[in-house]
């Protein structure tokens, strides 16, 4: 029973990585680049709403609806001021820029709000504490089951964004030739922008949901990128709903990891990592050469 | 009326100069080939004029207004289209998909409906994903994508490239209406005859430069292959 | 038209590099203990800069993760220290330890590209950090102090660690230079502007970015050694820190990525602003982190790059230069 129970908890936690990811693997899907900010931007996220939760005493959840728009104008910003120039100059650029962002977002953030861990959890209400006990070995967070349906609400959002509006669709065609793409009026600039935009709004939302889930600190952000990233990789870079099952993949190996010893659960997802990163890189003939 | 105007064009790749002080004129309702050898600038000069290529010098200019410095999306809204060489559809999306994406701004005749009218081939194969087609069919589509935008100018890239001929007469005779519409064309062909046949007036370049320019109906069909081969009249 | 490789600028700096080097071996005979700790610190940062450099500026391989070396070879430095090796040889075995580990880690990280090769490489320094957490015997997560090299006497041992520090780095340098020298530095060159076409014309790209990872595991497992061996004491959440390779890519982005001499001039910078902003802190960090994105962005070449393409000028003749032949000569 305490499996059936962890890979449930793995679940739950997986949905969160996925939450964290999406943005993640849009960005990636759409402009080709892994924003290496991404983590220390949803950390941004939870701060803005724990901003808005002291000065206001407003539920998480209502200071997350006032974040949002911060955070896509933000994102807006982010595309115009970094991204745009990165993007024009070779592969590594967008990687070295974004890297230089977090470690900006990180110390500002220290300078901010001391280096003192906070929490949303305290004003999330009940749904922080709410659990279903199914059988003895078996309960249900409502915290967990609730970022379950959030995750799955979102991907699915997107998937008919892209699959059924025209913005969407302006979107997909950017990604797959933007060059084409300009050729018959679609802006690609301003694509990107809307695509970052997205990207860092669903960052705020794992934001809020790390924030729910536990604490945070202005240096959680690479944590939180090393998980995201490990979730699109494992999934698929460039799938959407790959990223979902990543995210699940992910949460699942670590707290199945957890069962053996409660500091290999992040070792586990690491490992997992690695190993679909070797099975997908050429690891057959890897394997082929050591065994022939 | 003049509805582009070229004024002393040089683009360049690195070092390489592909076109060369090209300057021309089109005017309102003309259909105009560009010929010339492989190598001769054409695709970059009709890449030029959408946008999708930085000219290094030289001047483009759109119903009087200069669009040198206009990014490719800003010269569809004003009425230019380019049906790219490779066709360059969108494989992941399906012809309906691919189509509508290009229904940016401009209103006018073309929708949807009245591509699949003038390229009927294309109907059954509306949900498809433009990667499933065959090469007839994915022409069809990058031409009436290229419609979508309403164009006031239509610029097309060797249409004809990879199709079995009988392809390429269906191609041509959608063009025909087209043009009948009123819309200005601006075609590289690789086909002289059919250059000579379909356009007004041609225009032949050679090593980026503009070597002849003329009624199609004036030039002989002899000046045109010397100046598109670069061979001198002998004296 | 003739090609030449040695101006009279390199002729001069790279005998003046010699002299420099036979300037600083003197350095613990003459300063007090703490300057000789102070240039120590300024060498690993050279070496650190210098094995980054060699990774992304002539492999194009972006590592976010080259802590796991430096912790590989601090920990293994303790780790043989306590098998009752003497600490100097230990100190060896660390640095052939990080290149040991650093050969299958090769095997498949460099089949990954861009983000893939550098989060790929962190979460490999993270899968070691959290092995050495799960160790008892080298401190788990408190940290472990290199007590050994308490049986020399403070300045003798300051002196040592100096000299080590100053022949690792001759010696990486060094190695890099004729590497880059080498008919191998014209294909690592053809891998860089174009890894399909040199792959392409024959050049065996996974071989020779492998020889430049290998070379970056021990530069960085050397510099890991002199960490432990300047500062007597380390702890997996600061040695396996992420920090490390904010401190290289703002090194070499800002000294010249790709240039043989703009990560030295980088790490002199870094050290400068170090020893300026000694209680360090987070606006010094902000400082760095804004510095490094600017260069990525704005002067891609950074100012050694800069400097070199403007005046066309050149320390180290690693690369070849073409002349127009004078008429009459």
């Amino acid at each position: 029973m305490t499996i059936v129970n962890a890979v449930l908890q793995g679940i739950f936690l997986g949905a969160f990585y996925a939450v964290l990811a999406c943005g993640l693997s849009l960005m990636f899907g759409v402009m080709r680049i892994i924003n290496l900010a991404h983590g220390d931007l949803a950390v941004l996220g939870a701060y803005v709403i724990f901003v808005i939760v002291e000065h206001t005493g407003a539920s998480a959840f209502v200071a997350f609806a006032v974040a949002l728009p911060v955070m896509i104008v933000l994102g807006y910003v982010l595309q115009a001021i970094v991204l745009e120039r990165s993007l024009k100059a070779g592969i590594l650029t967008p990687l070295l820029a974004t890297f230089g962002l977090s470690i900006v977002i990180q110390n500002l953030l220290q300078l901010g709000f001391s280096p003192d861990v906070h929490s949303l959890g305290g004003s999330a209400g009940s749904v922080t504490t709410a659990s279903w006990q199914v059988t003895s070995g078996l309960s249900v967070s409502a915290l967990g089951l609730l970022v379950l349906v959030v995750a799955v609400i979102v991907f699915g959002g997107l998937q008919l964004f892209l699959s059924k509006t025209r913005v969407g669709w302006m979107m997909r065609a950017t990604a797959e030739d933007a060059d084409a793409a300009e050729l018959v009026g679609i802006d690609s600039h301003a694509v990107y922008a809307r695509a970052t935009a997205i990207a860092v709004g669903i960052a705020a939302l794992g934001g809020l949901f790390l924030g729910i889930r536990s604490v945070f600190d202005p240096v959680s952000g690479p944590t939180q990128l090393i998980f995201a990233f490990e979730a699109v990789v494992i999934g698929g870079m460039g799938s959407l709903w790959g990223t979902l099952v990543g995210g699940i993949a992910l949460g699942v190996a670590q707290t199945l990891g957890a069962q053996i010893h409660p500091q290999l659960a992040v070792m586990a997802g690491h490992l997992l990592f690695l190993a679909v990163l070797i099975v997908r890189f050429g690891g057959g003939r890897l394997l082929l050469r050591s065994m022939g | 009326m003049t509805l582009l105007r070229v004024t002393d064009l040089d683009c360049r790749y690195g070092l390489l100069q592909a076109v060369r002080g090209v300057s021309l004129e089109i005017a309102e309702g003309e259909t105009v080939a560009l010929i010339g050898a492989n190598g001769a600038g054409k695709t970059t000069l009709l890449r030029a004029l959408a946008g999708a290529h930085r000219p290094h010098a030289g001047r483009v200019e759109f119903d009087g207004a200069d669009i040198t410095r206009t990014p490719p999306h800003g010269r569809v809204g004003l009425g230019i289209a380019l049906v790219p060489e490779g066709r360059r559809l969108f494989p992941g999306l399906t012809v309906e998909e691919n189509l509508r994406v290009a229904a940016a701004g401009r209103r006018g005749r073309w929708k949807v409906q009245s591509v699949l009218e003038v390229f009927p081939l294309l109907q059954p194969r509306r949900h498809m994903p433009a990667a499933n087609l065959s090469g007839g069919e994915q022409q069809a589509v990058a031409i009436g994508r290229a419609l979508m935008s309403n164009p006031r100018l239509l610029l097309l890239d060797e249409v004809s490239l990879g199709l079995a001929p009988v392809v390429v007469d269906a191609v041509y005779r959608s063009l025909g209406d087209v043009i009948k519409e009123g819309a200005t064309v601006l075609l590289v062909e690789q086909d002289l005859t059919r250059a000579l046949k379909v356009a007004g007036r041609v225009i032949c370049m050679l090593e980026g430069r503009v070597v002849l320019e003329g009624e199609a109906a004036s030039l002989d069909r002899d000046r045109v292959v010397r100046a598109y081969f670069g061979l001198r009249r002998p004296a | 038209m003739k090609v030449e490789r040695w101006t009279r600028t390199s002729k001069l700096f790279t005998g003046g590099s010699g002299g420099l080097v036979i300037l600083l071996a003197c350095v613990p005979l003459i300063f007090e203990p703490d300057v000789v700790q102070k240039l120590t610190t300024l060498l690993i940062l050279v070496l650190l800069a210098v094995m980054w450099n060699a990774l992304a500026g002539y492999g194009g391989l972006l590592s976010v993760g080259q802590q796991a070396f430096i912790g590989i070879g601090a920990y293994g430095t303790v780790f043989f220290s306590g098998l009752g090796i003497s600490p100097y040889p230990a100190m060896l075995l660390a640095t052939l330890l990080a290149g040991a580990v650093s050969l299958p880690i090769s095997l498949f990280a460099l089949r990954l590209r861009a983000a893939q090769f550098a989060i790929g490489m962190w979460v490999i320094a993270e899968v070691i950090s959290i092995i050495i957490r799960l160790d008892q015997n080298l401190g788990a997560g408190t940290g472990i102090s290199l007590t050994q090299l308490n049986q020399y006497e403070p300045n003798f041992r300051q002196a040592y660690t100096f000299w080590l520090a100053l022949a690792f780095t001759v010696v990486f340098l060094a190695a890099l230079f004729l590497l880059l020298r080498s008919p191998l530095g014209a294909s690592l060159q053809a891998i860089r502007d174009d890894e399909d076409a040199a792959r392409s014309l024959g050049v065996r790209v996974a071989a020779r970015k492998r020889l430049l990872f290998v070379l970056a595991g021990l530069g960085c497992g050397a510099a890991g050694v002199l960490i432990v061996a300047n500062t007597l004491f380390i702890e997996p959440g600061s040695i396996f820190s992420v920090q490390w390779s904010a401190y290289m890519i703002f090194m070499v982005l800002v000294g010249g990525l790709g240039t043989f001499e703009g990560p030295i001039l980088g790490a002199i910078l870094l050290f400068a602003i170090q020893t300026t902003f000694t209680q360090g802190g987070p606006w010094y960090l902000v400082g760095l982190g804004a510095t490094a994105a600017l260069f990525a962005l704005v002067l891609p070449r950074g100012v050694w790059g800069t400097v070199e393409e403007r005046l066309g000028l050149r320390l180290m003749p690693v690369g070849y230069r073409v002349v127009e032949k004078k008429r009459d000569a």
